[in-house]
């Protein structure tokens, strides 16, 4: 329990640092764009939004920096994130409540997915070292040093032409609407079968090769060898002594890496025009849309965060030393 | 956050028997190259390094010139075909190579000399100091670091090379730091660094020559890490049309690219050349990684004959903390321990 409370500290910690990062980023921004959104918006904006983007952007002249800072924060815990300049009328938080469920969908799978998987192909590799396993790591190793976008644009060239079966852009056919029915959500999966397929493709030798690597090292403890000699099976020796201790480093490496991770998937959206937080961000920095991109930046944020606190929950449910104390 | 996240540093917190005889280590020194994986990665990373450096002399054209041949395949004189301006993509990708193996290197120096300065220190002094620092790089590692560099590049109209170096450089220390905190504190205690303070060393002399030597492989392995991720971020703010597009890289062909819709117009070779440099200099990187590894922990070397004929005609397959015995030649010498031991 102690373990956990810790890590709920720091995370809140880092959340904390982040929010305070993004009242500062805007700050550096040269120039004052609320007063260009108002220019081009003449009349119809409120004088609500006004206000609430000028805390955003740190215009009010006549407040010092930690009035500022107070403001920002009350603002924030209204869940008022300012107004999306693309999406004109609309809040950043309604943009973002649209296209986060994408990316959790999308993102969020895959990388479970391929953290599972591969972690699989490991146990495999690093138990029956010198198989066929491992002819397979220098051709995986150059899939995943290929950028993710570059790769979703071969596959974009290879399998979505004009007739073929994998759409090559958005999140569902247009002019459906979004819904659970028999008409939406076949639509949605076919949509998203490509982008996934591309970030397994090129995420999953990373497990592969740390899987490998600590079941190589376990291996060679004394405990496998007392467990070969009570003359337990094989496939009890790998799973339940070998793996299971090599999993630990891996379920950490896995928390940490997350934000790598996330940063990288996001761009496959990009290139396949796929509705979730990843496009929006690269819609947002074309047309400078200064709170749509802090805006996203927090919640990706906190969503790392999130699954942080999640893999740490598995953590503690594999390692029964965490929670002796 | 006990669990170290490297296998380096699961082999390390070992004794290991004495150092060999100085003859055998001499005659192996360039056992590291010895290594099939990071003697082709060094080969493919010192032809890009090359590149770089007379990439845009041999270009045979400017990058920037517009020809009549517009949009061609690759032919004789267009060897990686044209752009739909008439431009030469193979100039391109040679002019191209420079800019990212600067930002390659100069945001990979920067972060290493920022992991070292504050993962050693970290390690070293603990107490307040490492709490204070570790939390700072653990919050630096958990903050996705994509998203915010595409963030602050943005806010700077046209970033040069050398202001994306830095910005990636500042963002990208924090997994060497960590890496080098765990290793520092397991080496901090050793008996030599404990002989070293006994014998009234300075503290700086101490990190210096007692501990820094001993950590080479691991910054070394960090340094080429991040290259992998400064070069990827690099290409990646390219392409998304953030840094400047004045100035070639990879990325900028792969903006113009996907800008042109090259793909629907079946012109595969404006895409296809950048993405097989950047995948080609990635995997580079990545097998002189495996090769740090490798040379550090033998253990984790791949290949080999793991099946072998016994004595009495039998075969038995090898298993990970088996000492082959049968031919002289494969004799296991312990390699980690005459590097571990620099200091006397």
């Amino acid at each position: 329990m102690r373990f956990l409370l810790q890590r709920v500290a720091f995370y809140l910690f880092t959340a904390w640092a982040a929010i305070t990062l993004n009242f500062f980023i805007p700050r550096l921004v040269p120039g004052d764009p609320v007063q260009s959104l108002i220019s081009r918006n003449q009349g119809r904006i409120s004088a609500d939004a006004i206000a609430s983007l000028r805390v955003l952007f740190g215009l009010d002249s006549d407040r010092n920096l930690w009035e500022q800072y107070v403001a920002y924060w009350g603002q924030l815990l209204h869940g008022d994130l300012g107004l999306s300049f693309t999406f004109f009328p609309a809040p950043v938080s309604q943009v973002i409540g649209d296209s986060l469920p994408w990316t959790v969908g999308l993102v969020g799978v895959t990388t479970v997915v391929s953290f599972l998987l591969g972690t699989a192909l490991g146990v495999g590799a690093g138990w029956r070292r010198g198989s066929w396993i491992d002819g397979l790591l220098p051709a995986t190793t150059f899939l995943s040093s290929i950028p993710y976008f570059w790769l979703g644009l071969v596959a974009i060239a290879l399998f979505a032409g004009p007739g073929s079966f994998f759409p090559s852009s958005g999140g569902y056919e247009p002019g459906l609407v979004p819904a659970f029915d028999a008409y939406f959500l076949p639509s949605a999966l076919q949509h998203s079968i490509l982008p996934a397929a591309t970030i397994l493709v090129s995420s999953m030798s990373g497990w592969i090769l740390s899987m490998r690597n600590m079941m190589v090292t376990v291996a060679s403890e004394d405990y496998i060898t007392v467990a070969h000699a009570k003359g337990l099976s094989e496939r009890r020796v790998a799973l339940s002594y070998a793996a299971r201790n090599a999993l630990l480093p891996n379920v950490s490496g896995f928390a940490l890496s997350l934000g790598f991770i996330v940063g990288g998937t996001l761009l496959v959206e990009i290139v396949f025009s796929y509705p979730g937080l990843g496009f929006q961000l690269f819609q947002a920095v074309g047309a400078k849309d200064y709170p749509l991109m802090q805006g996203i930046f927090l919640i990706i944020t906190i969503s790392v965060l999130v699954a942080n606190l999640l893999a740490d929950v598995a953590y503690l449910l594999l390692d029964p030393r965490t929670r002796k104390s | 956050m006990t669990i170290s996240p490297s296998s380096i540093e699961q082999v390390i917190p070992g004794q290991g028997a004495m150092a060999q005889p100085s003859a055998r280590a001499r005659r192996r020194r360039f056992r590291f190259v010895a290594n099939p994986k990071a003697a082709t990665g060094l080969v493919v990373l010192g032809v890009y390094a090359l590149l770089a450096v007379i990439g845009p002399w041999i270009a045979p054209y400017d990058p920037d010139a517009r020809g009549a041949d517009v949009l061609q395949a690759p032919s004789a004189r267009h060897w990686f075909g044209t752009t739909h301006l008439g431009q030469d993509i193979f100039s391109q990708i040679l002019v191209g190579a420079r800019s990212v193996m600067v930002v390659g290197l100069i945001a990979g120096v920067l972060a290493t000399i920022l992991s070292i300065l504050i993962g050693v220190t970290a390690g070293y002094l603990g107490g307040a100091a490492d709490e204070g620092l570790s939390a700072v790089s653990n919050v630096f590692l958990v903050i996705p670091a994509l998203p915010l560099i595409i963030i602050v590049t943005s806010l700077v109209d046209r970033a040069s090379d050398l202001l994306v170096a830095l910005i990636i450089g500042l963002t990208s220390w924090a997994w060497g730091a960590r890496v080098l905190r765990a290793q520092t504190l397991s080496l901090r205690r050793r008996d030599y660094v404990e002989a070293a303070r006994a014998t009234g060393e300075r503290t700086w002399r101490i990190i210096g020559f007692e501990i820094l030597p001993n950590l080479t492989a691991i910054i070394a392995s960090g340094f080429v890490g991040t290259v992998i991720f400064a070069v990827m971020s690099e290409i990646t703010l390219a392409f998304i049309g953030i840094s400047s597009v004045s100035s070639w890289n990879w990325g900028t062909i792969l903006f113009w690219a996907q800008g042109q819709q090259a793909l629907a117009q079946g012109a595969w070779w404006w895409f296809v050349p950048a993405g097989l440099a950047i995948a080609l200099l990635g995997t580079a990187l990545a097998l002189i990684n495996f090769g740090i590894d490798e040379f550090v922990s033998p253990r984790l070397r791949t290949g080999g004959r793991t099946r072998i004929r016994t004595a009495d005609g039998r075969t038995v397959r090898m298993r990970v903390g088996f000492t082959p015995v049968l031919a002289p030649t494969t004799a296991a010498v312990p390699m980690q321990d005459t590097r571990k031991d620099v200091t006397p």
